[in-house]
């Protein structure tokens, strides 16, 4: 940790901001007049910035350098699995034979196709899944197609109707309940038992003839294991419902245990968390799903199938169609293929030993609640008379990410910190050292060092300026 | 499992860079290091540290052999080579424009790359700012009050425009109203989007490749929530009714709804001017190419449904030395605060292919934009005279005006000219027995002259 960490900013003194915005540095204005189209079916002009190459280079190197990625620094985004993406992946993603148009046929993408196929069966087996389905664009896509899924495989059984519920633990990630809402369902809330894990008592009551679907993450957001898994997944398949696997916890598991051997029916992997693509300030990721053989023939078209040595793109018997307009974010997933390549068994089992080391090394270092445990990959310590997000401005202040804050709720004040197996042993102590430094310190007007000071939530959310054209002249 | 055809020579199969172990490279502690952690913890081994019951341990194998950086990335080459190298002139909804050098490397920014959703505002203002000068872009580019900051692609945005039209419309309604030259694609995203509601999706007739004001007045009703159009259309034909378009919703109370994408936008009429309330499309236009299907789902619309808007948005506001700063706003619309009731389920976007596609944007400059799509204009125009003066083929399909692909009707099997083509080293589609269509733009213009004496040989 140092007491010296700045990061960079950027201010020309001029504009109200640090790094003007390119409409300050230059704007401009083009007529449509030249064009051949008549004036009727043409808009008027285009007022837009017009920066020399020299300037807007340097006006995103600085909006660079006001921003903080895994590259900067230790990043335990909670839920997030923010671990080190290596730079080779995008030499692969960067070949030219890899930026091929959607609409080729198969005959002639044989190489693409090749990929697809390979990382779903690279996927099949991480997941001890029989199917997998490469096309959802993330991992709230992947939970709505696998939710479509179990949808229709309920509809095809002829109780569609009647099963209208999905089950979500009440520390499930928000998407769980969009998603499940999205697709038509009433989303049942299940409370935690004392421990934090599922209360199966809870559960049974909750099960019954209207259940489509169990959603659960395990390792749970607490970092737990659902010690009852097999439990779970009776009582959700003796009521004829479908165990749904969230895989944004999968990096705890790597080569250890297999969602489909505790009994789930249909998942997604979040390859952008576990296998190491970068996240790209939001995206894109991807959201692969695998189900079990009964579920094969619902998945999204098309899939690719090897027929006698070539690959070809078919329709599954009874698919939900389409969740994403092609086949979903493919540049991501080549990269995922050639993590995977890359780590082998050997490397994925060191990802998830390393992982749940780290995890608990730091919570050892650190001197904070934590209520819940054994835990993984992550744990959730309780920042306890601070408010967490207080907390977190104060540990912006030491060059390192703070933890996801004041989630799950099962956690006062939760401070959910997943360090991820790239950090090494240093790091993790500087990590240790800013959850001390954040501790000690009083009423402070965190963060100081970063490149905008504590930022006004609540002005931002009532008077919304959304674009340049909201902000005064 | 199965592996790759070309499976790794022994040279090759070592993991190699730096882990005596076999371990992963990317995982920082040295065996030394993990000795001392162990020790710090309190146990003697990481196996310790797992708390799964017995009967779900998994030990078997996944059969994957690590292998060094180099061996992978020969391998993958390889495998990709297998790719046929055929000139694209492909288009339907999916677009190549050269993407300058600039873009990679500023996009590539380890800062901006291994970045995340902006939840602490203070050390991101750089992406922060990037995604509000693309919201902006958006906002100049449609005419409409808000632009988020991505979908993930033009299927998905249209279902979520979809979804916006049926929480906001006052009066019920249970249709979304698309024209008949939708792609396929689009419309089974879309119909899955609503499936967990009441509404349906119904096809109006077009005619000559465009929206036909008739025919849609006599499919309208009260009912419809909204109204979707493309300009240009998925056939490159550029709509000369949206103006009607525009007066129809609104005479229904139904939302209209415009496909589109910002090279398009650049010189084709303006969505608010002709009273569009939602703008979707694909803008990775810009950004990434084809990448087959590696997008960006655009999504703007009018500031009255700023409480309705799906996924992240970025606002402007203050810090605490006054100064101009942005951050993530109105986050209770988002599923981590709302949960089921969110606006939608969205958490990952695209925000890096935005990033993107602002720095391409800003590249090009206004004059530079205007005039990409003016030439996005007349290359089809002329490409689809040269093909009409070939002997049994007649272009283009569809009188009026075209934005980048044309349709060409041939006095041949279109499937047996397309394969003709494909020997020559070109990739066209086929729309149906005797059509195919054909999409030209900066970034295949060099080749329009070689396609077209191709097309006059397999059909002479």
């Amino acid at each position: 940790m140092t007491d010296r960490y700045e990061q960079a900013v950027w201010d020309d003194g001029e504009s109200d901001g640090y790094e003007p915005l390119l409409t300050e540095k230059s704007l401009a204005r083009a007529e449509t007049d030249n064009s051949d189209l008549p004036d009727r079916l043409t808009r008027d002009a285009l007022e837009f910035p017009a920066p020399s190459e020299p300037e807007l280079v340097r006006h995103y190197t600085r909006l660079s350098q006001m921003n903080y990625g895994v590259d900067s620094g230790p990043f335990p985004l909670g839920s997030c699995t923010m671990k080190y993406n290596p730079k080779f992946t995008e030499d692969v993603a960067a070949m030219s034979e890899a930026a091929v148009h959607p609409d080729r046929s198969p005959a002639t993408v044989q190489g693409t196709l090749t990929v697809y196929h390979e990382l779903g069966e690279y996927l099949a087996q991480i997941g001890g899944m029989d199917a997998v389905s490469l096309q959802p664009p993330a991992g709230a896509a992947g939970e709505f197609a696998g939710i479509l899924v179990a949808r229709a495989y309920h509809e095809h059984n002829g109780d569609g109707d009647s099963r209208d519920e999905v089950i979500v633990p009440a520390s499930a990630h928000g998407t769980n309940f969009a998603s499940a809402a999205m697709a038509g369902y009433e989303v049942v809330e299940l409370p935690a038992a004392d421990d934090g894990r599922v209360d199966l008592d809870a559960l049974r009551a909750a099960t019954g003839d209207s259940t489509a679907a169990l959603m659960l993450t395990n390792p749970n957001t607490l970092g737990l294991f659902e010690r009852d898994i097999e439990a779970v997944a009776d009582i959700v398949h003796d009521a004829g419902g479908l165990l749904y696997y969230d895989g944004a916890n999968l990096n705890a598991l790597l080569g250890r245990a297999r969602p489909g051997d505790m009994g789930f029916d249909v998942m997604h992997f979040n390859v952008h968390k576990t296998f190491a693509t970068p996240h790209g300030g939001g995206g894109p990721g991807a959201g692969p799903i695998g189900v079990s053989e009964t579920l094969a023939p619902f998945l999204p078209t098309p899939q690719v199938r090897a027929v006698d040595g070539e690959y070809e793109l078919r329709e599954p018997e009874h698919s939900i169609g389409k969740v994403h307009g092609a086949m979903g974010n493919w540049l991501v997933l080549l990269k995922a293929h050639a993590y995977i390549s890359r780590l082998g068994d050997a490397g994925l089992r060191d990802t998830s030993a390393k992982a749940v080391l780290n995890a608990n090394y730091l919570a050892e270092q650190i001197d904070l609640e934590i209520p819940f445990g054994p835990f993984h990959h992550e744990f959730v310590a309780s920042a306890g008379e601070t408010d967490a997000a207080e907390f977190a401005k104060r540990m912006l202040d030491y060059g390192v990410h703070p933890p996801t804050t004041k989630w799950p709720e099962i956690v006062d004040e939760a401070l959910m910190t997943e360090p991820t197996e790239a950090e090494s042993r240093a790091s993790l102590d500087s990590l240790a050292a800013a959850f001390a430094a954040a501790s000690e310190a009083g009423d402070s007007t965190a963060p100081e060092r970063t490149a905008a000071g504590r930022i006004d939530q609540t002005s931002a959310a009532r008077n919304p300026r959304l674009s340049w054209h909201d902000l005064d002249p | 499992m199965s592996r790759q055809r070309d499976a790794p020579g022994p040279a090759e199969s070592a993991v190699g860079d730096g882990t005596a172990d076999g371990g992963s490279p990317y995982a920082a502690s040295s065996p030394s290091e993990v000795a001392a952690m162990l020790e710090a913890v309190g146990v003697d081994s990481v196996e310790e540290l797992f708390d799964i019951p017995e009967g779900v341990r998994f030990d078997g194998q996944f059969d994957v052999e690590g292998a060094s950086e180099q061996a992978v990335i020969r391998r993958l080459e390889r495998t990709l080579g297998a790719n046929d190298d055929l000139t694209e002139f492909l288009g339907r909804g999916r677009y190549a424009h050269y993407v300058p050098s600039v873009v990679d490397t500023l996009s590539l920014r380890s800062e901006f790359i291994t970045s995340y959703t902006q939840y602490q505002p203070e050390v991101a203002q750089g992406f922060l700012q990037a995604l509000f000068e693309y919201q902006s872009m958006l906002v100049e580019l449609t005419g409409l009050g808000v632009a988020n900051c991505s979908m993930y692609d033009a299927a998905t945005a249209l279902g979520e425009a979809a979804l916006l039209a049926a929480r906001v419309r006052s009066v019920d309604g249970s249709r979304v109203l698309v024209p008949d030259y939708v792609r396929e694609e689009r419309r089974d995203v879309l119909e899955n989007y609503v499936s967990g509601t009441d509404l349906s999706v119904v096809s109006f007739p077009t005619a000559n490749g465009q929206v036909d004001p008739v025919a849609l007045d006599s499919t309208l009703s009260e009912d419809a929530v909204a109204v979707y159009a493309e300009n240009p259309t998925v056939e490159g034909v550029v709509e000369e009714h949206l103006h009607r378009v525009g007066e129809l919703a609104e005479e229904y109370g139904a939302l209209f709804c415009l496909g589109s994408d910002p090279v398009a936008l650049s010189l084709l009429q303006s969505p608010a001017a002709v009273g569009a309330d939602v703008v979707v499309g694909d803008a990775s236009v810009l950004g990434v190419g084809p990448a087959y299907g590696t997008s960006l789902g655009m999504f703007a619309c009018d500031e009255a449904y700023l409480r309705q808007v799906p996924g992240r948005l970025v606002g402007c506001s203050e810090d605490s030395d006054g100064a101009r700063a942005y951050t993530l706003t109105l986050q209770t619309r988002e599923q981590h605060i709302r949960k089921e009731r969110a606006t939608s389920n969205i958490c990952t976007n695209q925000a890096w292919v935005a990033l993107r596609t602002a720095i391409h944007a800003a590249s090009l400059g206004p004059s530079g934009l205007v005039g990409l799509a003016e030439r996005c204009h007349r290359l089809p125009e002329r490409v689809a005279s040269e093909f009409d003066e070939i002997p049994g083929v007649s272009a283009p399909v569809h009188d009026g005006f075209h934005f980048r692909e044309f349709a060409a009707r041939v006095e041949r099997d279109a499937s047996a000219l397309a394969a003709d083509l494909r020997a020559d080293g070109f990739a066209v589609h086929v729309r149906d027995e005797d059509e195919i269509q054909v999409c030209v733009t900066d970034a295949n213009e060099h080749r329009t002259d070689d396609l077209v004496r191709s097309v006059a040989e397999a059909m002479a």
